[in-house]
């Protein structure tokens, strides 16, 4: 009981600060948007025509309405758009939507992953599955 | 600096007050409901109500989300799951008292996900109902 006390008021002490960090800034406004449904991808995996493409359609966003306040969306689309990738970049169709139409990322997964990896997964969005430092966009850990 | 002190004074004891005794509704989520009792006109909201819409599988809205429960499971109490695999906090206010307490976030996710589950706005009855539920549980 007492620790669980002295856990929340350290919570509580620690919340206000992190909650006033998180509210300022094209990434923060995108981690806190687009990772709550899931994780906010790195910008540079795809090229400013993807991001523009995206963040034009959250009205569907596949099969989702993930529509954002306008003044939120141009924000955090100038964040994805500014860090977008810029070398060329070799997909099924153009301009890429999702990451995992991406060669490179079909090559580096699809035979390195087990059904099994995958099924525990769901799906090639959940990269945190596998990769622990997916939230820190570090993925050299496999 | 004043506000920021008094914050961190009280959460920590509504917090605690909060595990302890598994209160109802605080003042916020008190507010937010008469909000939307007011909008809807209606004397009460009906938690049952809430329960039926809450595990209904709804027409109109997007396939790959015909329920509420699709993402956050038929049990409010426990996690849900986004369809790209992050967890989901539980719905119910006993055991997540901090939800509802900010009106335009809940005003966003009931846009969003009434428009992906239902493909329209959800009624301020509806979300009267659906909140009425959640705080019972």
């Amino acid at each position: 009981m007492v620790r669980t006390a002295v856990l929340l008021l350290l919570l509580a002490t620690t919340l206000p600060a992190t909650a006033g960090t998180a509210a300022t800034g094209g990434e923060a406004l995108y981690r806190e948007e687009c990772g709550a449904c899931h994780l906010a991808y790195p910008p540079r995996f795809l090229p400013a025509e993807s991001w523009r493409a995206l963040m034009a359609g959250l009205a569907d966003h596949f099969g989702e309405d993930a529509s954002l306040a306008p003044a939120t969306a141009a924000a955090i689309e100038s964040y994805l758009v500014a860090h977008a990738r810029t070398r060329r970049v070799r997909a099924d169709r153009w301009p890429p939507l999702r990451i995992s139409e991406l060669r490179w990322f079909r090559h580096e997964h699809e035979e390195e992953v087990s059904p099994r990896a995958f099924r525990r997964a769901g799906t090639w969005a959940n990269c945190g599955a596998c990769h622990r430092d997916a939230e820190r966009w570090r993925f050299d850990d496999d | 600096m004043l506000r920021g002190a008094c914050r961190m004074l009280v959460l920590p004891a509504v917090l605690i007050a909060g595990t302890a005794a598994a209160a109802g509704p605080g003042p916020d989520q008190r507010a937010l409901l008469e909000h939307y009792r007011r909008l809807a006109g209606v004397e009460s909201f009906s938690p049952e109500r809430g329960r039926t819409f809450f595990l209904a599988k709804h027409q109109g809205g997007k396939p790959e989300t015909p329920s509420c429960t699709t993402c956050h499971t038929d049990d409010p109490r426990g996690p849900g799951r986004t369809r790209a695999g992050k967890p989901i906090e539980p719905m119910a206010l006993s055991v997540n008292p901090r939800r509802y307490t900010d009106p335009k976030k809940v005003e966003k996710w009931f846009r969003r996900n009434c428009r992906s589950v239902l493909g329209r706005e959800c009624t301020p009855r509806e979300k009267g109902d659906f909140l009425a539920f959640m705080f019972s549980q």
